[in-house]
């Protein structure tokens, strides 16, 4: 496959930025879009010139560090991560434009490598439970309810890739919020902190400077998890019950 | 997680957030401000569709309404009760809407040039915009009936019921009820699923699905009765 990419170049975090065109040839259609990325990186390295940078790390959809805007779409056109997307999902001849995240909270650094920072200071305001150091506790001393163990489990499955925010007109964090909530919350052992969690994660997502709901649902279509937006109403009625309880 | 590498962030943990300064607080408002909308509208269009009971119902109906609770209440006195109450919704759904829209806008300064819209529906898309345009068409609708009472015919404004059909007898004044019914319409439709999701009601698949049900059905029930009266009027239904 020969393929035009239209690629964003910014040389770091304070510089402007720009599209960027380039060919790139021979591509084989069970590449990973990453794959056909590092192909590219290549041949600028051969040609001398400054090669595309782009996160990755596990590069088997379980991580979450991959993060492409690819025509238009988070992780492009297959609901999956970008490392897991092939090109066989193109035709030859296409042109593809990669672009970074795009939402003030996640400030782009370098290319197609955006700041999530954020998110860990999301989750480090109120994203765990607390618990005793020393041996681990015996897992069924505390029963959890099936229904409810799965939704927290598929809750769970969110990587915090940030598709969410990326695809959201509204620039939310929403889902990714909605998913750490339903998560902890759904179990035994996220009840203690429930109030304090939802309030002080909120509170962070707002000071982060993400914008607010729509619930007009790209997030979760962009999803490479599939988390539904149930999570974003379990959110809400959270946040409703700690008003209610007066924090 | 992301376990980006990164430069130390300026931004830092806060601390002492509030519930009631949240977004979703913002949200909260709009979708409970929006629900007495939804209320008033229902009444609304009840009262409109007293027409089709012919002349001296539909007149006595607004006259009922000015004498409603009486002696209890004064001349007009529920009326008044129910205006405060929608401006006060009027003002917590603008105030929420805009500070809402001016907190996305900051969100994504930098736009994509590339950017698909994959799962929203139209609806969803155009709220901003659409909440706008119901709002001038309220404007222009209260100017036309309550407070101006413009009879584009030129006949007596003191009978309601003549009023309205020689207002409707006029095409662009059905035109832009018409307009305004499909922008009132699909602003309910995506409305009323956002203040259940909002107020926490669409917890699963079920749910959820009912949810959007009832948008669509919301929507075309007081578009679609609303819309019945000036229809009606311009097909000759509904006469002198």
């Amino acid at each position: 496959m020969n393929l035009t990419l239209k690629i964003w170049r910014q040389k770091d975090a304070s510089s402007a930025g720009a599209i960027e065109t380039y060919q790139v040839q021979d591509i084989s259609p069970d590449m990973s879009f990453l794959e056909m990325l590092d192909t590219l990186n290549e041949q600028l390295n051969e040609a001398g010139q400054d090669p595309v940078a782009f996160d990755s790390d596990c590069r088997e959809g379980i991580c979450g560090t991959c993060a492409l805007m690819i025509n238009g779409q988070a992780h492009g056109p297959e609901v999956t991560t970008t490392c897991q997307l092939h090109m066989r999902s193109f035709s030859d001849g296409d042109t593809i434009t990669i672009e970074p995240w795009r939402a003030d909270p996640f400030p782009v650094l370098k290319d197609l490598v955006v700041d999530r920072s954020a998110f860990d200071r999301i989750i480090q305001s109120g994203g765990f439970i607390s618990a005793n150091t020393g041996s681990a506790p015996e897992a069924n001393s505390v029963p959890a309810p099936r229904d409810k163990a799965m939704r927290a489990f598929n809750a769970a499955t969110c990587i915090g890739c940030g598709a969410c925010v990326a695809a959201c007109p509204n620039g939310s964090a929403s889902l990714f919020l909605g998913a750490k909530i339903t998560h902890l919350g759904e179990l035994p052992q996220g009840q203690p902190e429930r109030d304090s969690r939802v309030v002080a994660m909120v509170g962070q997502h707002d000071h982060e400077g993400f914008g607010g709901c729509t619930n007009i649902g790209e997030c979760t279509a962009a999803c490479p998890k599939e988390i539904p937006m149930d999570v974003i109403s379990q959110l809400n009625k959270d946040l409703r019950t700690a008003m209610k309880h007066g924090l | 997680m992301t376990c980006v590498a990164t430069q130390l962030s300026n931004r830092t943990l806060v601390k002492g957030s509030r519930s009631t300064r949240s977004t979703i607080a913002l949200k909260l408002t709009m979708a409970i401000s929006g629900l007495v909308f939804l209320g008033y509208l229902i009444l609304h269009m009840y009262g409109n569709l007293k027409v089709f009971a012919g002349h001296d119902a539909f007149n006595e109906y607004a006259h009922h309404l000015r004498e409603f609770g009486a002696p209890m209440l004064p001349y007009e006195g529920l009326l008044w009760i129910v205006r405060v109450v929608l401006l006060v919704a009027l003002v917590a759904h603008v105030w929420s809407a805009l500070v809402l829209t001016g907190r996305a806008r900051k969100a994504r300064t930098a736009k994509y040039t590339v950017k698909k819209n994959i799962a929203s529906s139209l609806s969803s898309r155009t709220m901003r915009w659409g909440g706008l345009a119901i709002f001038i068409f309220v404007v222009w609708h209260l100017l036309h009936f309550t407070i101006g009472k413009v009879n584009p015919d030129g006949g007596p404004t003191n009978d309601p019921y003549n009023l309205l059909v020689d207002s409707f007898d006029v095409w662009w004044m059905t035109v832009i009820y018409l307009l305004a019914m499909l922008a009132l319409g699909m602003h309910l439709h995506h409305g009323t699923w956002s203040a259940a999701q909002t107020l926490g009601l669409t917890n699963t698949a079920k749910s959820r699905a009912t949810a959007k049900r009832v948008g669509w059905v919301v929507a075309i029930v007081i578009a679609g009765g609303f819309a019945l009266v000036p229809l009606s009027v311009l097909f000759g239904i509904v006469t002198k």
